[in-house]
């Protein structure tokens, strides 16, 4: 579960990103954080990820307190988090199945585990088949479920998906939010920061809108026309 | 699976090496080339010190005991004078024996031979253990009754002192100096393969990674790059020195400078060269990933 109460965040330079920022997900939702450029939208997953602190206010992660949480815990905080981004962030150099193994090696897992778990996930997100594969030889869709793999590979509570779809065509774009969506049904919390408002309307989950650093509305169900 | 992070750590740092393998190998020649100079400066310092520990072996000074005691009182003042602190040895030496040893050293010329036999004075050739403390030795000496005066050379006790105290500062200088340069050197190649690998980083924090588990890799390449420089410059040394002890050896000028043989030293060249070489890997890479764990 997440919980922001009452977050303020302001950076060095003076920049003000959140007022009072006021939110809750719970366990097993499926929620987009909608908002334009500079609303606050990636200070809010940077806080959720420990990356920054809240100048105000009291955030829950997964049973962490963010507000004192000490450097030695955000390692096993991040540990219940899955984290995709927009250019995926993958390690060129490796193979799909290597993608995997360094964030499984990251958290102690062994090589029994490892060799376990990897066809397990690359046959979740469609991938089977690829493991030995240099992710540069892959399609960007196919690199995105990459990054998703990597993100449960860990076994992750949440998944916080930040723009995955900007770097795909629609098409793409429609099967990465249907993989997670299918990630969602089995239990794990997904939270997906986007602006692409046609992909939001086509799912009907919770829409949280956000802008100058405040929500402005948060309901169920394709809402992003409405608002914004 | 304990074992299996080490495996795994020890894989990610071997191959990093290869990885960035000119680098690798420019680091490694660095650390031959820092270690065989700071080798050969430590090493002349050492051989320097022990030619100097045989001449102050060397370095005494005389007591001479005052002309009216007689010979059974002047051999008394003995445990009196070896008890002085600093004092290795007080050697008697009768006016009788005294004289036919200076008659001896002029080649027992005629000239010397009518010297009356009470011309010189029962003395003490005391060797000191310390050349540092000469002074002072000399002066508790000429403190015990029964002594009348001494003839030390201090000024060439404390020529010696300073020539071992200036060897000494410069091989420390040098090597302190070389080690700073060493920790640079190999800071800088484990920076690029940092630099090269800060994605994966991110990535690995991103996913839990502890900033021991990320520390781990970069460690142990600067371990081994030290390793295998130590390893290189060791043996590199060990020619270099065998090669001027027998250029020494066979030069008739330098014959009576004498060098300590290598297999001599080679038990403590050896732990050594490792001991700092591990220590400018390991240093260096530490120093290195410092910035690129802040994520």
């Amino acid at each position: 579960m997440i919980r922001l109460t009452d977050i303020h965040k302001q950076y060095e330079n003076g920049t003000r990103a959140l007022k009072g920022v006021s939110v809750q997900i719970d366990d097993g939702e499926f929620v987009f954080l909608v908002g334009p450029s500079g609303s606050g939208k990636s200070t809010i997953i940077k806080l959720i990820t420990g990356e920054v602190q809240p100048t105000e206010g009291r955030l829950m992660v997964n049973g962490y307190n963010m507000t004192d949480i000490s450097p030695k815990q955000i390692p096993l905080m991040r540990r219940t988090l899955g984290v995709v981004f927009q250019d995926f962030r993958l390690i060129e150099k490796k193979t799909v199945s290597q993608n995997l193994e360094v964030a499984m090696r990251a958290v102690g897992a062994n090589t029994r585990e490892i060799q376990r778990r990897i066809p397990y996930i690359l046959k979740l997100v469609g991938l089977t088949g690829k493991e030995n594969q240099k992710v540069t030889q892959l399609s960007g869709g196919e690199q995105q479920r990459v990054a998703i793999a990597r993100a449960l590979a860990n076994n992750p509570s949440v998944i916080i998906a930040d723009e995955p779809t900007g770097n795909l065509d629609p098409a793409r774009s429609l099967e990465i939010m249907s993989l997670l969506e299918k990630i969602n049904e089995m239990g794990t919390t997904i939270l997906v920061v986007t602006h692409e408002k046609e992909l939001v309307n086509r799912f009907d989950k919770r829409v949280i809108a956000i802008e100058s650093g405040r929500i402005i509305s948060d309901a169920a169900g394709g809402y992003y026309n409405n608002v914004l | 699976m304990f074992s299996n992070q080490i495996w795994y750590h020890i894989k990610e740092g071997s191959r990093s090496i290869f990885t960035h393998g000119l680098m690798s190998f420019a680091s490694v020649c660095m650390i031959v080339a820092c270690l065989l100079i700071m080798g050969s400066f430590s090493l002349v310092a050492v051989n320097v010190n022990e030619m100097l520990g045989q001449l102050e072996d060397e370095n005494e000074f005389l007591a001479y005991v005052d002309e009216s005691l007689d010979s059974g009182q002047s051999m008394s003042l003995q445990a009196k004078l070896a008890s002085i602190p600093n004092v290795a040895s007080a050697t008697y030496t009768s006016k009788e024996e005294a004289l036919k040893n200076f008659q001896a050293e002029q080649g027992n010329s005629a000239l010397f031979q009518d010297i009356p036999a009470d011309s010189l004075r029962d003395r003490y050739s005391i060797h000191v253990e310390d050349i540092e403390l000469m002074e002072q030795t000399v002066a508790d000496v000429e403190a015990v009754t029964g002594i009348a005066e001494t003839r030390a050379a201090l000024e060439i006790a404390e020529g010696f002192v300073m020539l071992r105290n200036v060897a000494t500062a410069i091989a420390v200088i040098l090597v302190v100096m070389l080690v700073l340069i060493s920790i640079f050197i190999i800071a800088n190649t484990i920076k690029l393969a940092t630099f090269s690998r800060r994605e994966e980083i991110a990535i690995m924090k991103m996913c839990g990674a502890t900033n021991w588990f990320i520390r781990w890799p970069f460690l142990v390449e600067g371990l081994l790059l030290g390793l295998m420089g130590g390893l290189v410059a060791y043996v590199c040394q060990w020619g270099v020195y065998s090669l001027i002890g027998k250029a020494m050896a066979e030069s008739g000028i330098l014959e009576i400078i004498t060098m300590i043989p290598f297999h001599d030293l080679a038990g403590v060249v050896l732990p050594v060269f490792v001991a700092v070489s591990l220590v400018i890997g390991g240093g260096g890479s530490a120093f290195a990933i410092r910035k690129f764990l802040q994520v």
